[in-house]
């Protein structure tokens, strides 16, 4: 009864933003892993130009929504996804939509670094020669490193191995073979939980400047992250009332307000550090 | 006055401190070092054998090693000189027909036990049976394309050969394969997948090439071991005198040196045996060449 309850409330105080700063507009009933239900009730605008963090505890199903967006998910046979996910006026969940050509307009970057066993060079390269594109390579491989401000350290040996690199470079590596393609929007599921305090800066100071260009959906499970670039923040949260671990929606809205003057009173205990 | 306090100070501390001088002696010391010498003394044992092959092929073999024995046809009984060329050819070819056969197959059976479906019960069986196959005796391989192949085209023949070493290679290939393709990283392939890859572009454009080194080993080893077999090419590509004539000679009788190294062993006469000395440590060092291209191919690029 009671997380009925809470879901209404989730539903009421949906944050709502103008549909022309909506680059995707995530509306989700149900998600399921097979019987099991992950997410539900979760209404989550990305809007343009902006940073869009996802915090809460662990289980609580913030990564699981962020791979829906760019139909990630569907790699695991038993994901079934009900609700709609408009871009550009069209639902990524639409039958005749192909989830391959979906993921070549939205980018990911991981957690882990996972910069393929190739050059630097062909890293970044290679989305670009997956899309044909016919262009000036090594122009648009220099852009893409410039943006992940890699440019400088790895100039010189773009030959090299992008496994060579250490892990801070190999995530912004990740992130320039991401930006290469010059995708609308760019999810990262938490991507400095393997990275030392100094890489994490580095990372999060591409993530400022590279919202200017992208719209970015960041998840993160560190709450002083989300404050420091995100300018919109979900909270979601677990509900294990009725047996079961599903994860909803509970707040979401300008990040100084979710910080600062918390709605929900799970946001409250939440941001306050109660639990995690 | 202080240096006696601070001297007294320090016979204290000498005394309470812990006794951490170990002696050569005593108990577990001495069974380390015993335990150590002896795990020393059974890795010399274990490539005693080896060394002292290629000794024995290097002084009985060695002088016989030269153009001449390398390109001529063999001789006949009473013959002085003569040499190995067309058992060379033979083994080279026969070994070529299997590798072209058997790699393509175990490649594209390995990429669907590793990557499109490694649980359902055609990839448990197939790699089951890829098991048994290695364990395979190796002239039942013989005898199967003798039956299959050798008696419906009425002749002996390299194809024969090459087809029947393609039963042995194949099972190495496909495990070693399978196996070097389940190292690539499933982050990778998720990054491929992030991308906008199909299943096969990421099968074609990341695993393989991340896999390559490894699959590389395991086709070198097979060819190694191919090489060497003499038992299934007794019942295929029999033997011959000549080197294989043209594309019509690939079904003929075919020499090979591993049969070879059998007939002329056996004869009485000196010639042929020293011959045979020559072929075994030509043998050798083809396999020992491919073990190490498997080994130097192996290493990762990136």
């Amino acid at each position: 009864m009671n997380a009925i309850a809470e879901a209404e409330t989730s539903q009421a105080a949906a944050w709502s933003v103008d549909p022309k700063d909506t680059v995707m507009d995530c509306r989700l009933q149900k998600i399921f892993y097979g019987d099991f239900l992950a997410v539900r009730n979760s209404i989550v605008p990305i809007e343009k130009n902006k940073i869009t963090g996802f915090i809460g505890p662990s289980g609580c199903g913030k990564s699981t929504v962020l791979r829906s967006l760019n139909r990630m998910n569907d790699l695991i046979p038993i994901f079934r996804f009900e609700g709609s996910v408009t871009y550009h006026g069209q639902d990524i969940y639409d039958k005749s939509i192909d989830p391959v050509l979906v993921r070549r307009y939205i980018g990911m970057v991981f957690q882990q670094p996972n910069p393929f066993s190739m050059s630097i060079y062909d890293n970044v390269a290679f989305g670009l020669r997956l899309n044909r594109y016919k262009g000036n390579m090594d122009e648009r491989v220099e852009k893409a490193l410039r943006s992940a401000a890699l440019w400088t350290e790895v100039k010189d040996k773009l030959k090299n191995s992008g496994l060579s690199l250490s892990g801070g470079q190999q995530q912004r590596l990740c992130i320039a073979r991401a930006v290469a393609t010059e995708p609308d929007v760019l999810l990262m599921d938490e991507p400095c939980s393997a990275l030392d305090p100094i890489a994490t800066r580095q990372v999060e100071e591409l993530m400022l400047e590279l919202k200017e260009n992208y719209s970015v959906a960041l998840v993160t499970h560190n709450m002083q992250q989300a404050t420091r670039v995100a300018d919109t923040t979900a909270f979601f949260s677990v509900d294990i009332s009725q047996g079961g671990r599903t994860g909803y929606l509970v707040e979401m809205g300008e990040t100084r307000q979710v910080f600062e003057d918390p709605q929900a009173q799970l946001t409250k205990e939440y941001v306050s550090g109660e639990f995690s | 006055m202080t240096g006696n306090i601070s001297q007294a100070i320090l016979e204290q501390d000498l005394a309470s401190m812990p006794q951490l001088k170990g002696s050569v002696l005593e108990g577990r010391g001495l069974k380390s070092r015993i335990y150590t010498g002896i795990t020393w003394l059974l890795a010399i044992l274990a490539a005693f054998p080896l060394f002292s092959v290629l000794y024995m092929l290097i002084a009985k073999g060695g002088a016989r090693i030269n153009w001449e024995t390398l390109t001529e046809l063999p001789p006949s009984a009473f013959e002085v000189g003569g040499g190995i060329g067309p058992a060379i050819v033979g083994t080279g070819v026969m070994v070529g027909i299997g590798a072209a056969i058997s790699i393509p197959i175990g490649i594209l059976a390995a990429i669907y036990l590793a990557e499109i479906d490694p649980h359902t019960k055609l990839a448990h069986t197939a790699r089951f049976l890829a098991k048994v196959l290695t364990g395979f005796p190796s002239i039942l391989a013989g005898v199967f394309v003798y039956a299959a192949l050798v008696v419906a085209m009425k002749s002996y023949s390299a194809w024969a050969g090459g087809i029947a070493l393609a039963v042995l290679m194949l099972p190495t290939v496909i495990l070693t394969a399978e196996e070097a393709l389940k190292q690539v990283p499933q982050k990778m392939k998720d990054a491929a997948y992030g991308m906008g890859c199909t299943r096969a572009q990421v099968i074609s454009k990341v695993t393989l090439p991340t896999g390559i080194p490894g699959v590389m080993t395991g086709v070198l080893l097979a060819v190694a071991g191919a090489a060497g077999e003499s038992a299934p090419l007794l019942f295929t590509a029999l033997f011959s005198t000549y080197f294989i004539n043209g594309w019509e000679g690939l079904s003929e009788p075919t020499s090979s040196l591993s049969i070879l190294i059998y007939n002329f062993s056996g004869m009485p006469y000196d010639n042929q045996i020293e011959l045979a000395w020559t072929a075994s440590l030509v043998l050798v060092l083809i396999i020992l060449v491919f073990n190490i291209l498997a080994r130097v191919l192996g290493r990762q690029k990136f």
